[in-house]
C-alpha cells in the first residue's frame, strides 16, 4: 500500500533540486549524505509539539527565513496555534504590511491576513533562485524535519579538489551536496525573548520544530483526539464481544 | 396518532406493531419490509467474518457522503483555488483537518475493503445464479467506485491531482479515431485546468449519490436470492438459518467496530500510511514529477496499463481487466460453487491474488527492469485465470459431475 519512502523522496527531491540549485548537472547526480536521525517532540504516534520551541523558532522564522520564504498559506490568526494570545497574534499581525488594493498602497495586517511572500519569492528577482514556500516545508521535503536540521547546521569548506560555483554554497546534505541558500543561521543570528541562549544548534532546533508545526498545526490534535476515540472504540468493542457471545451462545 | 384503528391490525397477517409505528406502517410499506428484511431475515448460520464487509462498505459509504458534503461546503472547484482551499479546510475551518483526514482515510479503506468483498465473491463463487445480477450490479458499483475515487484525488489540485489528471488525458487519447476528441471533453482544454476541474468535481459528487443509488440495487438484488455461504450449498432448511436480529445485528456490529479501530488507527496515527506528501506541492503545469503515479487501490491496474508494449493496447487490457471480471458468471459454470470444494480452482485463486499485487507493485516501479517481465506476466496470468482456467476447470468439474451422479 504505502510504496517505499525512496521513491517519494527521489519524486520530491528531483522538484526541490530545481529549487534549490541553479547547477542542474549537479543536481542530476542526486547525492547527498544521510541526514541523522534526531529525537523530535512531536515524534511517534503519540509525541506533541514543544510549543515553546515552537515560539522560539517563529522568532527564527520571523527575523531570519521570512526575508526570502514566504508561507501563503498560513494566516497570521494561525499562530494562536503555537499558544500566543488574541493580542500577541494581532500584534505580529500589526508588525507586518500587506497590500492594500491596487496603486502600491499598503496597509497593517490583520489576524485573517496570510503571511506575506516576499518579492524574490515571487519570482520578482531576475535570475534569482526562488526559496520555496515553508508553508508545507517539512511535510514536503524529502527527509522531512532532519534533514531540513542537517542541511541548516550542514555548511563547511568543500573538500579538497570541490570548488563551488559562484553563488553556490557546500551543504553536504543538499541535494549534490550544492545550494543556493547562503548559510541563514550562526550562533546569536536571533535573540530570545525567553533568555534562551541562540546558538547554531539550538536556532536550527527550534525553527525546524516550528515548520513541523507550521506544516501540521492539528497534529497534536488529532494525537489526542485518536486516543479518546480508540478508547472509546475499545470499550465498545468489549461490549460488543461479549453482547456477540451471549446472542450466539444458544447457536452451537 | 397513538392509537390505530384496532380492525386494521387484523387485515395484517404479520401482526403489525401497535402505536406510532402501526399508523405509519398503514400508510407506507417502511414498517413491514424493514421487519421483513432486517429483523426476520432468514440467514444462514454458517456465514463467516468474510460476510460482514458488506455492513462494513455501507457504513463507510455513509461516512464518505457526509465528509464529503462538510468539504464540499468549503471546496473551490477552480484550478487557482482548490489548492487553496483545501489549506483553508485543512487549517481553519473548524474541525476541518478531521472532516477531510475522515474523507480521505475512508477512500483507501473503503477500496480496500471493497477489494477483500470482490475477493469473497470469487473465491465463494458468488457469482453464480441465480446471483448474476447482484454480482453485476456489485462490479457496476466497483467501476464507478474506482471512478469516483479517481476523480476525488484530482480535486485538491496538487502536484499528482494535476499529473494524474494529465496521464489520464493522455491514456484516453490512445483510443483511435475520437481519441483526442474524448482527451479534449475529458480534460475540458487542452491540458489539465478550471475545466477539468468543474468535470471531476461533478462527476465525483454525482457519481458518489449514485453509488448510494446502486447500492440501494445491490441489496434488493441481495434479498432476492439471500446471502450465499461458505459451503456454497444453500442452507437445506430453517435449521440452518437465524433470523437476522439479533444474529447478525451483533456479529455485524462488533465487525464495524473493528473495522472503526482499524479507521481509527490509520487516521489518528499512522496517516503517512495513505497520505501522498507530493500532493502538498501546489499544481505546477511547468514541472513534470520524476514519479508520476495514483493511489495505491489503482496501481494494479496502471501496472497492467504499462505493462502493455502499446498505448492502446495497455489501455484495452486496463479497461478490460475489469470488464473480465463482468463475465465471471459466464466464465465459470462449474456446478460447484466454493472454492474450499474445488481444490484447482483454489489454487488458481491464490495465484491471482499474488498476480493482483505484483501487479500493483510493478505498477508503482513503473515496470522499470525486471519488473516490466514481472507485469507482462502476471497480466498474462490475470486473463489466462479468467479466459482460460475458468472455463477449463468448469468443464472438468462438470464432466466429474455426470461421471458420478
Amino acid at each position: 500500500m504505502n510504496r517505499p519512502s525512496f521513491l517519494r523522496g527521489v519524486a520530491s527531491a528531483a522538484i526541490v533540486a530545481a529549487l534549490l540549485s541553479p547547477t542542474s548537472s549537479l543536481a542530476a547526480k542526486g547525492e547527498h549524505d544521510p541526514s541523522p536521525k534526531r529525537a523530535w517532540s512531536f515524534d511517534g504516534p503519540l509525541g506533541h509539539f514543544d510549543l515553546a520551541s515552537v515560539q522560539r523558532g517563529y522568532a527564527v522564522y520571523a527575523q531570519v527565513c521570512s526575508n526570502c520564504h514566504g508561507m501563503e498559506h498560513v494566516h497570521f490568526g494561525d499562530l494562536r496555534g503555537m499558544g500566543l494570545n488574541d493580542h500577541q497574534a494581532e500584534a505580529v499581525a500589526e508588525s507586518h504590511t500587506v497590500p492594500d488594493g491596487a496603486e502600491g498602497k499598503t496597509r497593517p495586517a490583520t489576524l485573517d491576513d496570510a503571511f506575506p511572500t516576499p518579492p524574490v519569492a515571487q519570482g520578482l528577482t531576475p535570475g534569482a533562485v526562488i526559496p520555496p514556500d515553508q508553508s508545507r516545508l517539512a511535510v514536503v521535503y524529502p527527509g522531512g524535519p532532519d534533514r531540513i536540521y542537517a542541511l541548516l547546521t550542514g555548511y563547511g569548506p568543500p573538500p579538497a579538489g570541490v570548488t563551488e560555483a559562484k553563488d553556490t554554497f557546500y551543504n553536504r546534505f543538499a541535494l549534490g551536496r550544492t545550494i543556493a541558500m547562503p548559510p541563514p543561521l550562526h550562533d546569536g543570528s536571533v535573540v530570545y525573548a525567553d533568555g534562551t541562549q541562540a546558538t547554531l544548534d539550538q536556532e536550527a532546533q527550534d525553527v525546524t520544530t516550528f515548520l513541523a508545526w507550521v506544516a501540521q498545526p492539528h497534529l497534536d490534535e488529532r494525537r489526542r483526539v485518536g486516543v479518546r476515540v480508540t478508547l472509546y472504540l475499545l470499550f465498545l468493542g468489549c461490549l460488543l464481544f461479549i453482547l456477540k457471545r451471549r446472542v450466539w451462545s444458544n447457536v452451537h | 396518532m397513538a392509537t390505530a384503528p384496532s380492525d386494521h391490525d387484523t387485515d395484517c397477517s404479520e401482526g403489525r406493531p401497535a402505536g406510532a409505528l402501526g399508523w405509519i406502517g398503514a400508510r407506507l410499506p417502511v414498517v413491514g419490509a424493514f421487519t421483513r428484511e432486517y429483523v426476520r431475515f432468514p440467514m444462514p448460520r454458517s456465514l463467516n467474518v468474510l460476510w460482514t464487509v458488506g455492513a462494513m462498505l455501507t457504513v463507510a459509504l455513509a461516512l464518505m457522503l457526509l465528509s464529503g458534503l462538510a468539504l464540499a461546503l468549503h471546496y473551490t472547484p477552480s484550478a487557482a483555488g482548490a489548492f487553496a482551499s483545501i489549506e483553508e479546510i485543512e487549517r481553519r475551518v473548524p474541525g476541518g483537518w478531521l472532516l477531510r483526514s475522515m474523507h480521505m482515510t475512508g477512500a483507501s479503506l473503503f477500496v480496500g475493503a471493497l477489494y477483500l468483498h470482490l475477493f469473497r465473491g470469487l473465491y465463494y463463487g458468488s457469482y453464480k445464479a441465480p446471483r448474476e445480477l447482484l454480482w453485476l450490479v456489485g462490479m457496476t458499483l466497483f467501476a464507478m467506485v474506482l471512478a469516483t475515487a479517481f476523480a476525488g484525488y484530482v480535486l485538491p489540485w496538487g502536484q499528482m491531482s494535476y499529473w494524474g489528471a494529465d496521464v489520464a488525458g493522455k491514456a484516453i487519447a490512445a483510443v483511435p479515431g475520437v481519441g483526442p476528441v474524448l482527451e479534449r471533453m475529458f480534460l475540458g482544454g487542452d491540458h489539465p485546468g478550471d475545466g477539468t476541474l468543474h468535470r471531476l468535481f461533478v462527476l465525483h459528487f454525482t457519481l458518489a449519490f449514485a453509488v448510494l443509488g446502486v447500492v440501494g440495487m445491490h441489496i434488493a438484488a441481495l434479498h432476492v436470492s439471500g446471502p450465499g455461504t461458505p459451503s456454497g450449498r444453500p442452507p437445506a432448511g430453517p435449521s440452518e438459518t437465524l433470523p437476522f436480529h439479533p444474529y447478525f445485528t451483533a456479529k455485524d456490529g462488533l465487525a464495524l467496530v473493528v473495522f472503526a479501530l482499524a479507521f481509527a488507527a490509520v487516521m489518528f496515527f499512522l496517516p503517512s500510511l495513505i497520505v501522498e506528501p507530493a500532493n502538498y506541492r501546489p499544481a505546477n503545469p511547468m514541472r513534470t514529477p520524476p514519479n508520476i503515479e495514483p493511489e495505491w487501490y489503482l496501481l494494479p491496474f496502471y501496472g497492467v496499463l504499462q505493462s502493455v508494449p502499446s498505448k492502446l493496447g495497455g489501455l484495452l487490457a486496463s479497461v478490460g481487466s475489469i470488464l473480465v471480471l463482468f463475465a465471471a458468471p459466464w466464465l465459470d459454470v462449474s456446478p460447484l460453487r466454493s472454492a474450499r470444494e474445488r481444490p484447482v480452482y483454489r489454487a488458481g485463486m491464490a495465484a491471482l491474488v499474488v498476480a493482483f499485487i505484483l501487479l500493483g507493485m510493478a505498477g508503482a516501479r513503473h515496470v522499470q527492469g525486471v519488473w516490466l517481465y514481472v507485469g507482462q506476466a502476471a497480466t498474462l496470468y490475470y486473463f489466462v485465470h479468467f479466459l482460460v482456467l475458468m472455463p477449463l476447470i468448469s468443464r472438468r468439474e462438470i464432466a466429474a459431475a455426470k461421471r458420478a451422479p
